[in-house]
Parts: structure tokens; C-alpha cells; sequence
């Protein structure tokens, strides 16, 4: 079963639990400066957002690369930057809509969520649960079901609990 | 290695910024952070420099912990010469601040001298420089962060900044950092404007890879996470209520300082408690509780943000205020509301935003505004002194002028800028001042927790809840219960939570996980990421050898044993309701066995001995 990150943020609290996992996990630094993942505080509106790589299926920055250096990975459907090949050209940078393929100035070389090979760190780390590790066919289920508890208590409160 | 090694030194005289490496000698002993940090500004400074002269320094200290994924290891604290207690200052601070100075690649900085104009520090990694700060001298904490980060044109940098309070010489004014979390207590951004430091901006790159076993460290981290979680207060209490949790605790076991604490227990509790944060209010359905928020690499988030009612007599003519931002924590929705009598939540709120948006103790400012409010009732301080306030407990407009006179330092909030000590002096009244060595009380009335008594009394920064916090064990039963009303015991418990903190408060974690974690959980963290062989053992001595190093500095600044003591309403008058009705505190039946315990004179001098055992 394909897999996907399921980004929640009204769950997340701005602990950056999942900026620290990322950057360790690939660069071997607690760096959040590094990380593929980022999580935006909205201050005056009281709201963290993590955000991050969705993996196009038609993925612009694959298409953009002028020397195939972005490859799908067959097994996480994971969008895939062979750094050797990289020539740091950032083409992908600019093709990708949502901004989450980023240059790292140490290596000349682009860096993006690649699904950590089918365990994504930052979903271990979050506390919260607001970023989680699914069936990429159902990123919307826990939503759905919030929504169908809903409609039965509404039931429950319009016909008395039913029977 | 998990230090970064390397200290950043700014010499405000001269206007010089230096690199040093760090003394990894003292690292072993003192660890880093408020234990590190004191050593070094005991060996550079004189105990007897006066606070806000340029011969005090003022350092910014990380701990080893801080900034990597140890859960809640953001922390950063602040240590120089505090002008409201001449006793050594020691404040920490959560927010992202500290991880953000780790990042760049540093321990800690010291700030020496003085600088002829004011200034901000500007640190990007290895580059570091000072530069005039003209157009953010006389602006708000809040203000200051807007321009800054327009100015420097890059959401990520994190500043800590000092507001108008400490500008114009407020004597607990605080260092704050992402807007709403705050090296707090003891005046330290007083001590900051005083050398015309107005802003820290940091950014950092660079990371931390240094950890000693990577592979340990993400295990014993991982598991002490686990411990977080799964324990009722940090894994559910503290992210639902917050600190506020304990509102309606302590106010049933009767130890809610109410009324310059001539009370134990405050009818209005409940309505300014985590509950009532929940609750829906009329004007636009919302609760004042938008969202629990984390500090940095927090796992537990007991940070509370909040809105204001946008109807509220406070702010319905002031649209600037009708945003989210760090709302009450249960010291300051005590030292706000109980202590005034005051259970308008919205007021409570406003006070606390004018304390972040301009950097006050929230606990000193509350607490200062309780004392004049007794004096003001019994017609000492009159309506001439206040300009026209009301001063009356009960009164929420009176607290919401008074937040904003102090804030800027304007009319009498000056006066209120002194400290309850001073303040109570000024109109011939000092027993009426609630503090230990000129520091003001926080939320828990010693004649309902006997063993808070003793904490406060020998408090090395002066009434403090933060340095051995027996009210776990007393009200909380952790590790262990043991009843509130009896002395017995208490000495031995004292200290103990007291060294232990001392070493937490070094490492870059936060005292809060102690709730869940003994050192046993701690020590294993330090030593995955740390040389040195860091046991819970170890850990203890260095906590030991911390407050030993602090108490030596205070005897040699003059606060000697005759300050370890409480005003006499604590020890006098009784608290006249709830369990401890008919009990004041009994200090004297803790002190001389403490004195003991820490292997210190009669006197509260620690012995050559003492000192010799610790390496002191």
C-alpha cells in the first residue's frame, strides 16, 4: 500500500520536534535551518503549520530538471534527488509551485522530502500527531470520520439518542 | 561534545565583539547554562559592583542540551547582578531564542561595560557585530521585533529584546524573547538597558553534530519523551490547562496568596483558572484559550495563547490588541488577579500582553500593585499619588492603567517600577512588602505549603518558585507526598529539589519535565550527548556545587543568613481560612536543620569544608 504524509495543523503546537527529526535524519545535525519539513507560526492568529513536500504525481521539479536528477522512487512514490547527479542548478526550485525544494549552500545541491525511504522521521517525532504517516489513498479518513461523529451527534441531539 | 565551544564576548565599552573558547574545564563542573554562566561571572566580576554600573556583565547562557531533540531543550538564561535584589540574577527563558544561539554556534554571550549609545547585537553564524539602535531605543518589545525583522528582511531570525519598562529603570523589568517568552524575574533586562543594549537578533545555521553517541542519544531521548507522554501532569495536565492547572489546586489546599497575602484562599479562583480559559465568552463565542503552544523542541506545550474579549473595556477602543499572543500562566494570572483581588479574566489577559509587550515581571508588577493597594486602602498612598487611579482591590481598571503606567514608565507606574520593597519603604510601611532579599512572591502562600517557606527564604535570587519547587511533593506527590502542614522532613526535601534544579537549569532543559523526569531520566540524556560520565549523581553535586557558588557570591555581595527569613505577616498573622486555618509559617523549625544539611555554619556561611568537598 502507498503511503503519504497527513499534515494536520490544528493539532500541531510549533515545537519543531519534526524540523529537528528531519535534519538529523539527513544531515546528521539537530538544524532546522536544514530541514525538509517547516513548520510556520501564525502568531496573531494563534496557529502553527507544518508544511512540506505532497510528492506530485506529475511532479514539476522532475519534469524541470534538466539533467534527470529528481527520480521516483518506485516503493514510497517519493519524488528523489540523487545528489551525484545534482548539479545545482535549481531549476526545480523554480518550478515547483509550493516552494518546498530548497538549495543547501554546503553542498551546491538540492534537498526535498524524499519519505525517508518509506519512514518519514518527522511523523515519528511530531507529539502530536499532526503530521502521521497514512494509506496515501486516504489522507482525508480521520477528518472524515471527526465529521461523521458530528452528524451522529446531531442525530443524537435532534431524535433524542435514536431508538 | 554537545557544547559549541565557543563564547561570544561583546565589549560595550570598547564596542568590540570577540570569539573565546569555552572553558571546558568549569563545563565539567558546572555543566553550562545558569551553573556555567554563574561560574563565569563569579570569577570576572566583584559580588559588590553596583547592578547597573558598567563594571556588572550580563551573560546569555545556553546549556549543553539546548537546541538539539532532547524534549524541551530550548532553554536559555540570563545571569549578571540583579538590581532589584543585589543578590545574583538568574532568569530562563523557553521560547526559541537559546536554541536559535546554539545553532549559530555559540555557548553564550557576555555583555561587559557599557555602551556610549544604544545598540542591538547582530550574531549570523560566526559573524557577530554591534549596531546603533536608534530607531528601537524607546520602543515596545513587540515594536522592536517588527522592525527589526523588517529591517533585516528574514522571518527567521529570533530576538530578545528589553521594552520601555527597563528603558526608564523599572527594577523587574525582563529580557524577552519571541515575543511572549521571557528571561522574567530579578530585573536581567533592567541590567541589559542599563548598558544600552536594546536587542539580541540571532540566526543560525549551522546546527548541532557534535553529540557524543548519536546512536544513544536518540534512544534515551526517544524514551524519555515516552515518559513525558505518558505521565498525567506533563502528558495531560500541562497541555490542557497549562500552568493554570494549579489555580483551583492551590487554591483549595489554601495557599493562593489573595490580597497583598492577607489571605490564603480567593473567591474569584476558579474564574481566572485553565477552566474558565475554556469557556465561551458572550460577545463572540470564542474562549480567551486559543491553542496550547510549545517552546522550542517541547514535547509537553504548556504554553498558553490567548485573546482578549474585543469587547472588553481594555481594548475595545485599542484594535491593536485583537490578535493572539501568550496568555496566562498560572504566576501570572496569580500574581495578576488573586493578589489584586481581581477575577476579570479579559483585565488579567491585558495586563499579562502590557507585560510581554514591554517586558515586566508579571509576578513583581502584580505583586508590587497588591502592596500599594493595601497601602492605598489603609490611606497611606492617596489618589494624589496615583493620579487619579483608583487604587482599590477589586478594581481591574486600576490594574489595566497601572499595567500600562508601568510598562512605559510613566506617572506612577515609576513608583511601581521600584519593587513592592521599595515601594512599601517609601511610605513607611516595609512589613507590608511580600518579598525574600526585595523579590516578590510567587502563587503559593507558605503558611499553606510549610516547605515553600524554607524554599523562598534561602532562595539564592530571592522569592523564587523556581529553585527547589517542593510544592511536587507537598501538593503534587511527586516523586513522593508529603503533607503541606508539617515541617518535618521539609529541610532535607528542600534541598534536594533545590540541587536538582540547579543541574536541570544548567542543561538546556526545562525544570517543568521534572514533573514527569527524576535525574535518573536526565542524567543518560546529558551523557549520550555529553563527555564527562554525567550520572544522577553527578548531576546532584553539580546542583550542589551551583547553589553553593551562588550563596558564597550573595554572602560576599552582603545578603547574608539574616535575609534567609519571611516578612512577618507569614510568620505571624495565621492564614485565617482552608486547611492551614490557624497556621502562619514555621521557618524556624526548618532553617538551622537546613543549614545543617548544606554543611553550612549557624550562620548560613558555608563551611571551608563545604566548599573544599564541592570544589567550590
Amino acid at each position: 500500500m502507498l503511503k503519504s504524509l497527513a499534515l494536520e495543523p490544528a493539532k500541531c503546537t510549533g515545537c519543531l520536534q519534526c524540523e529537528l527529526a528531519c535534519s538529523w535524519e539527513n544531515e546528521a545535525s539537530f538544524n532546522p535551518s536544514k530541514s525538509r519539513i517547516r513548520v510556520f507560526t501564525f502568531h496573531e492568529e494563534g496557529r502553527f503549520a507544518p508544511y512540506t513536500c505532497t510528492q506530485c504525481a506529475e511532479a514539476w521539479c522532475l519534469h524541470a530538471c534538466p539533467v534527470e536528477a529528481i527520480v521516483i522512487n518506485g516503493a514510497t512514490g517519493a519524488k528523489e534527488v540523487i545528489e551525484d547527479v545534482c548539479v545545482g542548478c535549481k531549476v526545480c526550485t523554480i518550478a515547483c509551485p509550493f516552494g518546498t525544494v530548497n538549495y543547501n549552500h554546503d553542498t551546491g545541491k538540492v534537498i526535498k522530502c524524499d519519505l525517508c525511504g518509506g519512514d518519514p522521521a518527522c511523523a515519528r517525532a511530531c507529539p502530536t500527531e499532526a503530521i502521521t504517516w497514512v494509506d496515501a489513498d486516504q489522507t482525508g479518513y480521520d477528518r472524515m470520520q471527526a465529521w461523521a461523529a458530528r452528524s451522529v451527534e446531531s442525530i443524537d441531539a435532534t431524535q433524542g439518542g435514536g431508538a | 561534545m554537545s557544547w559549541a565551544g565557543k563564547i561570544l564576548r561583546v565589549n560595550l565599552n570598547a564596542g568590540t565583539v570577540t570569539p573565546e573558547p569555552l572553558n571546558m574545564e568549569w563545563a565539567m563542573q558546572y555543566l553550562g547554562q545558569r551553573g556555567l554562566a554563574t561560574k563565569y561571572l563569579v570569577e570576572e566580576t566583584d559580588p559588590k559592583v553596583d547592578p547597573l554600573s558598567p563594571d556588572n556583565k550580563l551573560i546569555m547562557a545556553t546549556g549543553p542540551l539546548t537546541g538539539t531533540m532532547a524534549s524541551t531543550g530550548g532553554r536559555y538564561s540570563v545571569i549578571t547582578k540583579g538590581p532589584l535584589t543585589g543578590a545574583i540574577a538568574c532568569s530562563n527563558s523557553g521560547g526559541f531564542f537559546g536554541a536559535e544561539l546554539k545553532h549559530a554556534g555559540w555557548d553564550m554571550i557576555i555583555f561587559e561595560g557599557r555602551s556610549p549609545k544604544p545598540v542591538y547585537l547582530y550574531v549570523e553564524d560566526d559573524h557577530a557585530e554591534l549596531i546603533p539602535a536608534d530607531e528601537i531605543w524607546g520602543k515596545s518589545v513587540w515594536e522592536t521585533d517588527q522592525i527589526l525583522h523588517e529591517k533585516h528582511a528574514d522571518p527567521l531570525i529570533r530576538i530578545a529584546a528589553v521594552g520601555r519598562a527597563a528603558e526608564k529603570g523599572c527594577l523587574y523589568a525582563a529580557i524577552v524573547n519571541d515575543l511572549h517568552r521571557a528571561a522574567g524575574r530579578s530585573g536581567v533586562g533592567t541590567v541589559m538597558a542599563s548598558k544600552q543594549v536594546k536587542a539580541v537578533v540571532v540566526r543560525g545555521t549551522k546546527g548541532i553534530s557534535n553529540i557524543r553517541d548519536p546512536e544513544a542519544f536518540e534512544e534515551v531521548t526517544e524514551a524519555a519523551k515516552k515518559v513525558l507522554a505518558e505521565n498525567a501532569v506533563t502528558g495531560e495536565g500541562l497541555p490542557k490547562y497549562g500552568t493554570q492547572v494549579l489555580m483551583n489546586v492551590i487554591n483549595e489546599i489554601g495557599a493562593m496568596p489573595t490580597r497583598n497575602m492577607r489571605d490564603v484562599q480567593f473567591e474569584g479562583a476558579s474564574k481566572i483558572s485553565g477552566e474558565a480559559m475554556y469557556e465561551p465568552r458572550e460577545s463572540d463565542g470564542k474562549p480567551n484559550l486559543v491553542t496550547n503552544g510549545a517552546c522550542f523542541g517541547c514535547t509537553i506545550a504548556c504554553g498558553r495563547i490567548s485573546t482578549i474579549d474585543p469587547t472588553h473595556f481594555t481594548i475595545k477602543d485599542k484594535p491593536q490588541y485583537r490578535h493572539a499572543s501568550g496568555g496566562l500562566e498560572y504566576e501570572a494570572a496569580w500574581a495578576l488577579g488573586s493578589d489584586e483581588g481581581i477575577d476579570d479574566l479579559d483585565a488579567l489577559t491585558y495586563a499579562n500582553f502590557l507585560c510581554n509587550e514591554d517586558g515586566l515581571d508579571p509576578i513583581s508588577f502584580g505583586a508590587t500593585v497588591a502592596a500599594a493597594m493595601e497601602l492605598y486602602e489603609m490611606g497611606v498612598i492617596t489618589r494624589e499619588d496615583t493620579g487619579g487611579i483608583e487604587l482599590k482591590f477589586g478594581n481591574a481598571e486600576a490594574l489595566a492603567r497601572c499595567a500600562e503606567l508601568t510598562a512605559r514608565g510613566e506617572g506612577f507606574g515609576q513608583v511601581l517600577g521600584l519593587g513592592s520593597k521599595r515601594l512599601c519603604e517609601k511610605y513607611g510601611h516595609p512589613d507590608l512588602s511580600m518579598t525574600v532579599k526585595g523579590q516578590e512572591f510567587p502563587a503559593y502562600d507558605p503558611r499553606g505549603i510549610q516547605g515553600m517557606g524554607l524554599a523562598y527564604a534561602t532562595s539564592n535570587r530571592g522569592a523564587c518558585h523556581l529553585r527547589g519547587y517542593s510544592v511536587a511533593s507537598e501538593v503534587l506527590g511527586i516523586p513522593y507526598k508529603t503533607d503541606p502542614l508539617v515541617t518535618e522532613g521539609k529541610a532535607e526535601l528542600v534541598k534536594a529539589f533545590q540541587d536538582a534544579t540547579g543541574a536541570v537549569d544548567s542543561s538546556g532543559l526545562c525544570v517543568f519535565t521534572t514533573f514527569a523526569w527524576t535525574l535518573e531520566d536526565i542524567a543518560p540524556q546529558i551523557d549520550a550527548a555529553c563527555e564527562g560520565n554525567w550520572t544522577p549523581e553527578k548531576l546532584q553535586e553539580v546542583g550542589e556545587r551551583v547553589w553553593n557558588l551562588e550563596r558564597k557570591y550573595n554572602i560576599e555581595a552582603g545578603i547574608t543568613g539574616k535575609y534567609d527569613t519571611l516578612p512577618k505577616r507569614l510568620l505571624k498573622e495565621a492564614a485565617k481560612t482552608g486547611p492551614a486555618k490557624g497556621m502562619a509559617n514555621r521557618l524556624d523549625e526548618m532553617l538551622p536543620e537546613y543549614y545543617s544539611l548544606r554543611g553550612w555554619t549557624p550562620d548560613g556561611v558555608p563551611t571551608p569544608e563545604t566548599l573544599q568537598r564541592l570544589g567550590v
